[in-house]
């Protein structure tokens, strides 16, 4: 059975799939603390220092990143099947997967390079 | 014939309807699906956000201090607001749809929906709190 | 409490040419009535032109699924009164050719069913008569039962939007009927069939919309079906990846 046609799919899926799992349970606390409870002064915001102790912490950054990246994975694999069928561009399918996990690599590039 | 029908090659006197653009404005499930695929956006969202932090803190306390009070800018919490939205939307979808995929049988019985999710539900609460405490106690 | 109620059904009559129009009925509003008995009072009493499907009239034929006000239904399921006032729109299930008023093309679906070997697979051949029969204890039937209460009415295809937009989708209730198989003990044909189905028009087209398990009568649960598939396609595409790596 030849290899070749069996779709990649699986792979993009494990991503999304793993990204949407951590993503559910981590983003939305971390969000409402940073985004929105701490600007609107509901709760004192740690200290630089506090931050950059614990977020700079070489397990933190793997964690991170991981976070990032998967999130990144998780948005591509999503979006590319909803402009696919929400706008049906069949024609554009190829395309359409180049540019969105092409950017979600990029972006684990810049977030990796940013990071370390 | 009409032109606003579409005929097969072999059968050219079957009517097919061909799916219109907007499919998905025409029925309300339709509409929550779309919007559910849509809330990845804003999990990329936070992902460049969270990227964002990691720069700031590398280059040091203003840069910091200029993403907090560039944060605290009544326009982007507003947008952080949508986005919080959208992001518990992804959870709770999310956290919904896990007994389709995590099915457990012990001889006949089977693990009841409610459990599963119940199980992933619990686990959120534990770890955001953990986050809320971490996040509090500095 | 009225005592009519009015159908507007879609008629496509291909021999007229032209495209399909509503055409109007008042049919008696009686309790125990189901669309159904509405549409067979039409073809007794009032237009015996109207053609449609229907046999069993309770639910396990899966002949006379129908789109009613915009949603599959099985129309010998769908009490009038929970539509009254009404009118009640009917229309042949969405996303099938339509030979002529209710009546569907069902041979994508028919072809479908067959592509997933909807069989028991032995890799090793049968066993022998002197062998006795494949053992199987309830626990070993639960595990599959689900799947295979599947009914055929094509309800979830029509629910479908993927299989509204591409065509080749091979859609809910086949998927569900490959799953009914891959679980059952008796069958050694996992490889096969994941073989056949995890592909672009397979498995991965799907993305979980949910509304076919919605719609299910039988509550076959296909979403589900494909849900678990996946994870299978994807922990098989992984395996494969390393073992092809140790070769």
């Amino acid at each position: 059975m030849s290899a070749m046609k069996k779709s990649s799919d699986p792979f993009w899926w494990t991503l999304f799939g793993a990204g949407g799992a951590m993503t559910a349970m981590l983003v939305p606390m971390l969000l409402f603390l940073i985004g929105v409870a701490t600007p609107l002064g509901w709760i004192e915001g740690p200290s630089y220092a506090s931050v950059s102790q614990v977020m700079l912490h070489p397990l933190t950054k793997i964690a991170a990143f991981f976070l990032i990246s998967l999130s990144l994975f998780h948005w591509a694999h999503r979006f590319r099947f909803t402009l696919y069928d929400g706008l049906q561009l069949k024609h554009l399918f190829q395309l359409i997967a180049v540019i969105c996990y092409g950017a979600a690599v990029a972006g684990s590039l810049v977030a990796a390079s940013v990071i370390w | 014939m009409d032109s606003s029908s579409e005929y097969s090659l072999h059968h050219p006197k079957w009517h097919r309807d061909r799916t219109p653009i907007f499919w998905w404005v025409k029925r309300w499930v339709y509409i929550c699906f779309i919007g559910r695929e849509m809330t990845s956006v804003a999990v990329a969202y936070c992902a460049v956000l969270l990227t964002m932090v990691y720069r700031a803190l590398q280059s040091g306390p203003e840069a910091y201090a200029a993403l907090m009070s560039l944060m605290s800018h009544p326009a982007i919490i507003v947008l952080h607001v949508f986005a919080l939205l959208a992001v518990l939307y992804h959870s709770i979808t999310w956290f919904n749809l896990s007994p389709k995929a995590m099915v457990f049988r012990f001889g006949r019985w089977r693990v009841p929906d409610l459990m599963i999710s119940g199980g992933n539900y619990a686990a959120w609460l534990l770890i955001s709190g953990g986050i809320a405490w971490a996040y509090a106690t500095g | 409490m009225p005592t009519n109620i009015t159908l507007e059904v879609l008629r496509y009559m291909p021999e007229d040419g032209g495209a399909p129009v509503f055409q109007e009925y008042e049919v008696p509003l009686r309790a125990d009535w189901v669309v159904l008995d509405a549409l067979n009072h039409v073809k007794d009493h009032i237009d015996g032109t109207l053609s449609y499907r229907w046999s069993c009239r309770m639910g396990v034929c899966g002949s006379c699924g129908m789109m009613v006000n915009g949603e599959p239904i099985l129309t010998c399921a769908a009490f009038l009164e929970s539509f009254a006032p009404g009118p009640i729109r009917v229309e042949p299930l969405a996303h099938f050719p339509v030979i002529r008023d209710l009546v569907v093309e069902s041979s994508d679906f028919m072809t479908k069913l067959k592509d997933v070997k909807p069989w028991v697979i032995r890799k090793e051949g049968e066993k022998p008569l002197s062998e006795g029969e494949y053992r199987q204890t309830p626990e070993e039937l639960a595990d599959f039962k689900q799947y295979s209460m599947c009914i055929n009415c094509m309800l979830c295809y029509s629910a479908c939007p993927v299989y509204g937009l591409e065509p080749g989708f091979t859609g809910p209730a086949a998927l569900a009927l490959a799953q009914r198989y891959n679980l059952d003990n008796r069958d050694q044909g996992n490889e096969e069939r994941m073989d056949l189905l995890s592909n672009d028009e397979g498995i991965w087209s799907c993305t979980m919309v949910g509304e076919c398990s919605e719609v299910c009568p039988k509550d076959v649960d296909p979403a589900g079906a494909i849900q678990r598939y996946k994870l299978a396609g994807a922990a098989d595409w992984w395996k494969s990846l390393i073992t092809r790596k140790s070769k």
